[in-house]
């Protein structure tokens, strides 16, 4: 397959993803700064969120303060912001047009239908700003169109590498995301042998679990109270939660492997992915709080992005 | 007897309905029309999820436009067709033998028949061909013939597009959407399929692969991008081909060979179905600010090392200029009289023509020589005196530039529009494909629909739109 379709499916799915994400975050954070409670805090939840978005500087640079309306619009609509929710469904929507014929009709329409839904919201939202309720839907819109893009591509696309790109570009994306907003909350991820604190932190964990989609899971996996570092244990180690780190990288070596079986030969993409796999797969909550959970969290980031530009030039370059 | 000065393809503009529009009419009048709008948004819902939309040039709010479809078939009888397709087949070739006489030997010039000026001083003409025969000599792979008709036996050809002409996905995705909103309409007029073009397309492009190539060339699909005007049919024809649609960054030359750049290291590409013109297919031949294009491809072309499809040069023959001559051209290469007939046309390089156009400008259609999509040109009974007059200081300024025709009483076709149906002119553009084993054309094509009242101006690029075109049985009409 050409080099630049990979290219455009491995991006095509990131940016679906990274949509996904930021409409989960705006979501909980707006819970979050409902909650009666401190002033300042209002602030730090977006401020929290920004940086969780990858957002915060581009933030910063175009405004003086963070402020819930200005960081909502920042998040959700300013095109000055490439992981603005708009940038990231009409980047997704350049992307897969770029490759229609590496995708099935159906997942080519899903994302053209629901770009066409993002722009009358966009036009609607220019001419006049929308009320709370007309954003909530259009989280919940853009949500909907990662959903109903990454089932139509499950559901429909053949098992091959133009599969197995796009499907890298979701997971390597999806674990940036969850080793995002983990780091920016790490300062109320405590171990166990540490005293925690009130109901505050409380609604905090939760909506870590919220953004995520984890709340259900984590009691039926732990059929206990949330606990911080329990929180830590399902989104870094537990390998049936879809967006933990360890699952992440069990599927990213999953279709690296698929890749490099079909072409029949590998390289630095599929040994440094096996790596991080291998690293994830003997590590346990107790080594991470060890080292430091904001360090590991750290250099995690920093090994995944090195997975991204492996995988960039080994296939996606020439 | 005749209530309007053109020829209704439906109703002859007698009031009778011919019988090749019999179903048609009959459906018509059983539908209301609440019925015709309903089916109309549907069929617009259909077009946008597609994604077939079409790219205006200096619009930037709507750099994704939809044609308008009209859901009314346009309707030819099998006889009518045949008669087509004999005259667009002998076209085709006599325009291939053209083409591969002027970059070899050229005798119709050296016989007087064509003026050598205006093939040398056409900048589509390509030096860079004279002297190195394509594959089977076939220049024009893919054509696209605009045919319009007047009454009920006459048809002409108003120009023949032999560089990139695009609309056959049209073709192929208004009728999709007409067997799935009409299914009974359709399957009640036996109407033949235009299904297997694409077959056709890649059995044509196979055969005139480079001999090296073996059995199973590689065929790609060349786009200048995704913001090109035509970027979905591209797309569309890459799909239904099922062969790579490619970018000139995606290919590259190496040793007089091309490759495109894969996931798994450079792969050897053999033929080349380029929608590119030929100004920007290689920086180092042609435009060198091109970016679109391959450093090198020329190179590779001119070895024999890769078929370009149409072939580099084709610009030359499909001129307005040459146009005038095709009748001779026909007689020159078949020895056999065009069963197609040309639009009479005055060539103002000719001192008696350019004086009879000035004095009848208000009458006639004039164009520019090298003019497409319906731009820099005159349409004499349309324009104010004032456009009138600055057209003829242009004119007389450059008649060479210039060819004029008259007026062509356009035929029209019931189309649905909001406020109900009445007639629209029209216009055919069949394509025609040629490979090593011979010319085919598929039944039908793209009938373009000029949607205002009047308008003969049938352009997407200027509000024109589109319809189904159907070619049925005559068995049927009863």
């Amino acid at each position: 397959m050409l080099a630049r379709t990979a290219d455009s499916l491995f991006w095509f799915a990131r940016y679906m993803e990274r949509a996904d994400f930021v409409a989960r975050i705006v979501h909980t954070t707006r819970r979050l700064a409902s909650l009666p409670s401190r002033e300042s805090s209002v602030a730090n939840e977006w401020e929290a969120a920004l940086s969780a978005a990858g957002a915060l500087e581009a933030y910063q640079e175009a405004h003086e303060e963070v402020e819930a309306n200005a960081a909502i619009e920042f998040l959700l609509f300013d095109t000055r912001n490439t992981s603005s929710i708009v940038s990231c469904i009409e980047s997704g929507r350049i992307n897969a047009r770029a490759v229609r014929t590496a995708l099935t009709i159906e997942t080519w329409q899903t994302i053209n239908a629901g770009w066409q839904e993002m722009k009358k919201v966009q036009a609607k939202h220019q001419a006049r700003s929308l009320d709370t309720e007309e954003l909530v839907a259009f989280l919940d819109l853009a949500m909907k169109i990662a959903l109903d893009v990454d089932g139509s591509a499950y559901r429909t696309m053949l098992r091959n590498d133009a599969y197995w790109f796009s499907r890298l570009g979701l997971y390597v994306e999806r674990a940036d995301n969850t080793a995002r907003i983990l780091d920016v909350k790490y300062n109320i991820l405590l171990p166990e042998s540490e005293s925690v604190g009130g109901s505050l932190d409380y609604f905090q964990w939760n909506a870590i679990l919220r953004a995520v989609s984890a709340v259900t899971s984590y009691h039926w996996i732990y059929r206990d109270g949330v606990k911080p570092w329990l929180i830590a244990d399902l989104l870094i180690l537990r390998p049936e939660m879809p967006r933990s780190l360890l699952a992440c990288y069990g599927e990213i070596v999953r279709f690296l492997d698929a890749i490099s079986s079909a072409y029949g030969r590998q390289g630095a993409a599929q040994r440094r992915a096996r790596q991080i796999l291998g690293r994830l797969e003997n590590t346990t909550m107790k080594d991470v709080f060890g080292a430091g959970l904001h360090e590991f969290l750290t250099d995690f980031i920093e090994d995944n992005n090195t997975i991204g530009g492996a995988i960039a030039e080994q296939y996606l370059l020439d | 007897m005749t209530q309007s000065a053109f020829f209704d393809e439906m109703t002859a503009s007698g009031g009778d309905v011919r019988a090749v529009y019999a179903r048609i009419s009959r459906w018509l009048n059983a539908s209301p029309p609440e019925l015709l709008a309903a089916r109309r948004e549907q069929a617009e819902l259909m077009f946008r999820r597609i994604g077939i939309t079409f790219a205006v040039y200096g619009d930037k709010e709507a750099t994704e436009r939809l044609i308008p479809f009209d859901i009314i078939p346009r309707v030819l009888s099998r006889t009518e067709w045949n008669r087509l397709e004999k005259g667009l087949v002998q076209r085709v070739k006599a325009l291939n033998a053209f083409l591969a006489d002027l970059y070899g030997k050229g005798e119709i010039l050296k016989a007087g028949v064509v003026p050598s000026d205006i093939i040398y001083r056409n900048p589509a003409f390509r030096p860079e061909m004279a002297g190195r025969p394509v594959p089977h000599d076939i220049y024009v792979h893919i054509a696209g013939i605009d045919i319009v008709r007047v009454d009920a036996d006459d048809f002409y050809v108003l120009e023949d597009n032999a560089r990139t002409p695009s609309g056959v996905s049209y073709m192929l995705e208004n009728r999709e959407v007409m067997m799935r909103l009409l299914p009974d309409l359709f399957a009640s007029c036996g109407v033949a399929p235009v299904e297997n073009y694409p077959e056709h397309l890649r059995a044509s492009l196979r055969s005139v692969a480079p001999l090296r190539a073996g059995g199973d060339p590689t065929i790609v699909v060349l786009t200048p991008g995704q913001f090109n005007s035509a970027y979905y049919e591209h797309s569309f024809l890459a799909d239904k081909l099922g062969v790579e649609l490619v970018e000139g960054r995606d290919l590259l030359v190496r040793d007089g060979f091309v490759y495109m750049r894969t996931t798994q290291g450079p792969k050897r590409v053999d033929v080349i179905y380029r929608r590119l013109d030929d100004d920007y297919l290689d920086p180092l031949a042609f435009r060198p600010d091109s970016t679109l294009g391959v450093p090198g491809l020329m190179g590779a072309y001119q070895a024999g090392n890769v078929t370009l499809a149409n072939a580099v040069g084709t610009g030359v023959a499909d001129d307005k200029a040459v146009y005038t001559y095709m009748p001779e051209i026909i007689r020159f290469y078949t020895g056999e009289e065009p069963l197609l007939k040309n639009v009479p046309t005055w060539r103002c390089r000719e001192a008696d023509a350019l004086k009879y156009v000035l004095e009848h400008l208000p009458d006639l259609v004039v164009k520019e020589v090298n003019g497409s999509g319906g731009y820099g040109m005159l349409v004499g009974p349309h324009a104010t005196r004032a456009e009138i007059e600055t057209f003829g200081k242009k004119l007389a300024a450059d008649p060479s530039n210039f060819i004029a025709q008259p007026t062509l009483s356009l035929s029209t076709c019931p189309t649905s529009f909001s406020g109900g149906v009445g007639p629209r002119h029209v216009d055919l553009r069949p394509f025609v494909l040629s490979g090593a084993d011979g010319v085919r054309v598929v039944p039908g094509g793209l009938t373009r629909v000029a949607l205002k009242e009047g308008s003969l101006v049938v352009n997407s690029s200027q509000g024109g739109g589109t319809k189904d075109t159907w070619v049925v049985d005559d068995p049927q009409l009863a």
